[in-house]
C-alpha cells in the first residue's frame, strides 16, 4: 500500500480519543500533510466503545478506515477485544498498564507491544485530565507522522481560549505530551 | 346550484365552463374564492395550489399562477412558496381527505408553526374524486363506498373536528372559520378575512368549506342541499371560530358542542 | 447585500457536513428546509448557525415529506432551495422528487446513505443508489452526483446547484455516512475566483405583471386527463433528458488502455479502488480504475469501450449490487464478465479491493 500512516485509537466513551484523533489530524493538516480523521459513530457510541481512524499521508488517501493499522491504541478491557482486528504483522498495539488483561486477550501477530502506564501517570504525576494527551504524545513518538512542535501547536489552537485563563494547563499538557513520547521511545 | 353567469374577474373565462360535476359545491367555493381575490384586488399577488382532489380541476381556473401539487402536500408547497417569497399570498385548496387525512401532519405543523399561509378546505363528507370512500369527515351512520353498510363509529372513528383542532392548537393571530356552500355570503366573507389575515401577517388562516358532492352522495337538488344544511350541521357547527385579537389570551373561542346519533 | 461567505480561496479541514453547508452557501442557495436524520443532521446545524451572517433562511419541517415539498415550493418562488436526507428519509423524500420531475424543478437534494432497508444503521451504505437514481412513480428524470472525497463534495454541490437550475432537473448529490462524518483537507473558494458562472435563479410564480392581463398565469400540473397528454409530455422530457446526457455524465478512469482487470466503484468506495489499483499497478499488473462520478445519467460511452476492453470488471460497492444492476443495463450486450465484491452497508477498504484482485489474477 503507499505510504500512509495508518491510526486506530479505542475506548471509553471520556477516555477522550476522539478528541485525540482529531487534534492529531488538524496538526497534519497545518503541516499541510493529506490526512482523514473518522469516528465510529451510531448507535453503538452511548456505552459502547469509541474507536477513532486516523491516516496521514503525503499523498491522497484511500479509504477513510482501514483493516490493519501501523499503530493501535486500546485504553480499555473492551478496547483491547475490539480492536485485534485491526492487528497485522505491521502493527505497534499499544495499551495502557492499568488494563486488565492477560495474554491471552492481547493480539498474537503485533509487530510489537508496548504498555504503558499513561494512566497511572496522569492520577500521580500530571493530572488525570490530561490522560488523553498523554496517550496522544504515545502516537506521536511511535509514528513520527507529526513534528512535536505541531503536536503542540495543535493542542495550543484546540485549547488556547483555556490556557489564557490558566496559563498552568499550557505546562501541563505540554509535559503530558513530552511524557507520552517519552513512554513509547524509551519502551521502543 | 349551477355557476352564476357573472363570473368573477379572476376567473379564467376560457377555462369555462368549469370542470366539476353539475351541483358540486367546489365551483361555489371558487366563485366565493374568486369573489374575494376581486375584492382585496390581489390578483397579481396570488398563488393558488391546488391538492390532488377534486380540488385538482382547479389548475387552470384563475387568472392567477396556480401549482397543482400531490394529494395532501398544498400546505408545505404553499409554506415553502411563502417563506421563500412573503409579498405572495399563497392560498392552498384541500379536500378533506387531503387535509384531515394524508395531509393531516402537515395541517397540524402549519397551524402550530403559524405559517402566513390560506388553508381552504372543502368538507364533501367523503372523497369525491376516487368514487366515493369513507374520510375522516363521513358522517356516523353514513354509507360510502368503503362503509357500505354505513360508517360506524366505534371502528372508524368519529366525524374530525377539523376547525376545531386548528384553532385548538394555533396561537393567537390565527384565523379559524367554518363555511358553508348553502350560505354564499358567509362563505365568501369569511375566504376573504382568511385572506387579509395572511396580508395582515397575523397568522395561520384555516376555512372548512361545508359542501356537497351529488354525484356520490346519489343525490338530487334538493336532497343535496338538505343534507348539507340538516346533516352536516348536526356535526358542524359553522361560524367564526378564531378571530385573531391581541388583546384575547390563547384559545379557542367558541365552545362546541358535540351532537351525537346517525342518519340513515 | 451580505458580504461573500467565502474571500477567494483557502485551504479547510471539515467534515463532510460542513463542507456542503459551505457549498451550499457559496452556491448563492438562500434557504434550506430538512428533517433531522443521522448522518446528514450537521448541514442543517451549520447551514443554521451560517444563516444570519449570510442572510440565510432555514426552516425545519415536519417530516422529510414535508421538507422536500417546501423545497419545492421554494424553488417555485425563484430562490435557490435545497434539503438533505438519508435512509427512511430519503424514501419519503421521493414522493416530493417526484413532483419536481415531472414540473421540471430545479431542487437540490443531498443525501448522506445510512444502512437499509428500514432503519438499519445511522452509519454508512451505497443502498440508495437505487433509490437516489430512480426513485419515485416514474423513469428517474433526475441527475446524480457520487461524490468521493471533501473537494469533490464541494466542487459537486456547486456543481449540482448550477446544472439543477440550467437544465432543470432535480438534482442529487449523493454522499454517505462516512463522507459526512470524516475530516479531511480540501479547498473551499469563492466560485467567481474559481471562473465559475453561477447560474441565476429565476421565478416560475410571482412574476411581475398581472396574470391574464400583463402576462398568461404560470399554471402548472402534474395530472393529466389523457393518456396521450402525458406521453407527448414525457416525450418532450425524456428527449431533453436525452440530449443533455452527454453534457451531464463524467467519470474518472487510468489504466483501462491495456487492463485485464478494471475495478469499478462509485463514490466513497472508489478511494479504495483507486489506491488498490494504485498500488496493484506499481507491481506491474494490468489492472485499471473506472468510476462513473454521474450516476445517472451514467457515462454509457466510456462504460461501454472500457468495459467491452476489459477481460473482468470487478464491481465494488457497499451496497448488495445496486451500481452493479445500473452497470449490467448500461453494457447490455457486453460479454466481460462482471465479478462482485458486495459488502451491503460496511465500508470496503484499499485491501479488500487489492486482495480480491489478486485472487482474480491468480485464478
Ligand atoms: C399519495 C396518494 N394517495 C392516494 C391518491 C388517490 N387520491 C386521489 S384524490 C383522493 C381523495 C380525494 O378526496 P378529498 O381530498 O376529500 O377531495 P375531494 O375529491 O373529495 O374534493 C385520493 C385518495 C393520490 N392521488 N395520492
Ligand atoms: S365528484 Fe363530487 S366533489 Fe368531485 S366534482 Fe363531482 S360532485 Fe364535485
Ligand atoms: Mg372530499
Amino acid at each position: 500500500m503507499s505510504k500512509v500512516i495508518k491510526i486506530a485509537m479505542a475506548g471509553e466513551g471520556g477516555q477522550g480519543v476522539q478528541s485525540v484523533a482529531e487534534i492529531i489530524a488538524a496538526a497534519a493538516n497545518d503541516e499541510g500533510k493529506e490526512c482523514l480523521y473518522i469516528p465510529n459513530f451510531g448507535v453503538e457510541q452511548r456505552g459502547g466503545v469509541s474507536i477513532a481512524f486516523v491516516q496521514i499521508s503525503d499523498e491522497a488517501i484511500g479509504a477513510p478506515k482501514f483493516n490493519t493499522g501501523d499503530i493501535v491504541v486500546a485504553l480499555s478491557e473492551r478496547a483491547v477485544a475490539r480492536t485485534l482486528q485491526y492487528v497485522g504483522p505491521q502493527t505497534t498495539f499499544v495499551y495502557d498498564a492499568s488494563l486488565n488483561v492477560s495474554a491471552e486477550d492481547l493480539p498474537k501477530n503485533a509487530k510489537r507491544i508496548l504498555e504503558i502506564p499513561a494512566v497511572e501517570i496522569s492520577k500521580n504525576e500530571l493530572s488525570p485530565r490530561v490522560f488523553n494527551i498523554i496517550i496522544m504524545g504515545a502516537v506521536v513518538g511511535a509514528t513520527g507522522v507529526i513534528s512535536v512542535e505541531g503536536a503542540k501547536l495543535a493542542i495550543e489552537k484546540q485549547l488556547g481560549a483555556k490556557f489564557e485563563k490558566q496559563p498552568k494547563l499550557r505546562e501541563l499538557n505540554f509535559s503530558a505530551i513530552d511524557r507520552g513520547i517519552d513512554l513509547v521511545t524509551k519502551a521502543g | 346550484m349551477s355557476v352564476q353567469p357573472t363570473m368573477p374577474k379572476s376567473w379564467r373565462v376560457d377555462t369555462k365552463p368549469h370542470k366539476f360535476c353539475p351541483g358540486c359545491g367546489h365551483g361555489l367555493v371558487l366563485k366565493a374564492l374568486g369573489q374575494a381575490i376581486d375584492e382585496l384586488d390581489i390578483q397579481d399577488r396570488v398563488v393558488f395550489g391546488c391538492d390532488i382532489g377534486c380540488s385538482l380541476l382547479a389548475w387552470d381556473f384563475f387568472n392567477v399562477d396556480t401549482v397543482q401539487t400531490h394529494h395532501g402536500r398544498t400546505n408545505p408547497v404553499m409554506t415553502g412558496i411563502k417563506r421563500a417569497n412573503p409579498d405572495l399570498i399563497c392560498i392552498g385548496y384541500m379536500g378533506d381527505g387531503g387535509g384531515y387525512a394524508i395531509g393531516s401532519q402537515h395541517l397540524v405543523n402549519a397551524a402550530t408553526r403559524n405559517e402566513r399561509i390560506t388553508a381552504i378546505l372543502v368538507n364533501n363528507a367523503q372523497y369525491g374524486m376516487t368514487g366515493g370512500q369513507m374520510a375522516p369527515t363521513t358522517l356516523p351512520g353514513m354509507k360510502t363506498e368503503t362503509t357500505p353498510y354505513g360508517r360506524d363509529v366505534d371502528s372508524t372513528g368519529y366525524p374530525c373536528q377539523g376547525p376545531e383542532m386548528v384553532a385548538a392548537i394555533t396561537r393567537e393571530g390565527a384565523y379559524v372559520a367554518r363555511a358553508s356552500v348553502a350560505r354564499p355570503v358567509p362563505l365568501k366573507n369569511y375566504i376573504k378575512r382568511a385572506i387579509e389575515n395572511q396580508m395582515s401577517g397575523n397568522g395561520f388562516s384555516f376555512v372548512e368549506c361545508l359542501s356537497t358532492c351529488p354525484t356520490n352522495w346519489r343525490t338530487n337538488n334538493v336532497e343535496t342541499i338538505n343534507f348539507v344544511e340538516k346533516e352536516m350541521t348536526k356535526y358542524y357547527n359553522v361560524g367564526e371560530i378564531k378571530v385573531p385579537d391581541p388583546k384575547e389570551p390563547l384559545g379557542i373561542k367558541t365552545s362546541i358542542k358535540v351532537p351525537t346519533g346517525g342518519i340513515g | 447585500m451580505s458580504e461573500k461567505p467565502i474571500q477567494g480561496e483557502r485551504r479547510a479541514f471539515l467534515t463532510g457536513n460542513e463542507v456542503v453547508a459551505w457549498a451550499a452557501v457559496a452556491s448563492e442557495a438562500e434557504i434550506m428546509f430538512g428533517y433531522p436524520i443521522t448522518p446528514q443532521n450537521e448541514i442543517m446545524h451549520y447551514w443554521t448557525r451560517m444563516a444570519p451572517k449570510f442572510n440565510k433562511r432555514f426552516l425545519q419541517t415536519e417530516d422529510e415529506i414535508s421538507a422536500g415539498f417546501t423545497t419545492n415550493g421554494g424553488v417555485l418562488a425563484g430562490l435557490k432551495a435545497f434539503t438533505a436526507t438519508s435512509g427512511p428519509g430519503n424514501t419519503l423524500m421521493q414522493e416530493p422528487i417526484s413532483m419536481a420531475e415531472m414540473m421540471r424543478l430545479p431542487i437540490v437534494t443531498i443525501v448522506q446513505q445510512r444502512g437499509g432497508p428500514s432503519s438499519a444503521t445511522v452509519i454508512y451504505s451505497q443502498q440508495e443508489v437505487n433509490l437516489t437514481t430512480h426513485g419515485g412513480n416514474g423513469e428517474g428524470l433526475r441527475i446524480v452526483y457520487s461524490t468521493a472525497t471533501h473537494q469533490e463534495l464541494f466542487d459537486y454541490t456547486i456543481k449540482a446547484f448550477n446544472t439543477a437550475w440550467k437544465y432543470r432537473f432535480p438534482t442529487f448529490v449523493l454522499g454517505d455516512g462516512y463522507q459526512a462524518k470524516m475530516r479531511e483537507p480540501l479547498t473551499i473558494y469563492d466560485p467567481e475566483v474559481r471562473g465559475i458562472e453561477m447560474v441565476p435563479a429565476y421565478k416560475f410564480v410571482g412574476k411581475p405583471g398581472k396574470p391574464g392581463v400583463d402576462r398568461p398565469p404560470t399554471q402548472l400540473r402534474n395530472i393529466f386527463n389523457m393518456e396521450e397528454e402525458l406521453f407527448e409530455e414525457l416525450g418532450e422530457q425524456f428527449a431533453d433528458f436525452e440530449k443533455i446526457s452527454p453534457q451531464i455524465a463524467e467519470c474518472e478512469q487510468f489504466g483501462c488502455e491495456n487492463a485485464e482487470i478494471v475495478v469499478t466503484a462509485h463514490g466513497i468506495v472508489a478511494r479504495a479502488a483507486k489506491s488498490a489499483v494504485k498500488d496493484l499497478r506499481e507491481r506491474g499488473l494490468k489492472v485499471g480504475y473506472f468510476r462513473p462520478i454521474t450516476l445517472r445519467p451514467l457515462p454509457v460511452k466510456e462504460l461501454r469501450d472500457t468495459f467491452s476492453r476489459a477481460q473482468k470488471v470487478l464491481v465494488a460497492e457497499s451496497a448488495n449490487g445496486q451500481f452493479d444492476q445500473l452497470l449490467k443495463y448500461a453494457a447490455y450486450g457486453i460479454t466481460t464478465e462482471m465479478v462482485p465484491l458486495f459488502k451491503p452497508g460496511v465500508g470496503i477498504n484499499s485491501e479488500d479491493i487489492y486482495d480480491k484482485v489478486m485472487t482474480m489474477l491468480a485464478s
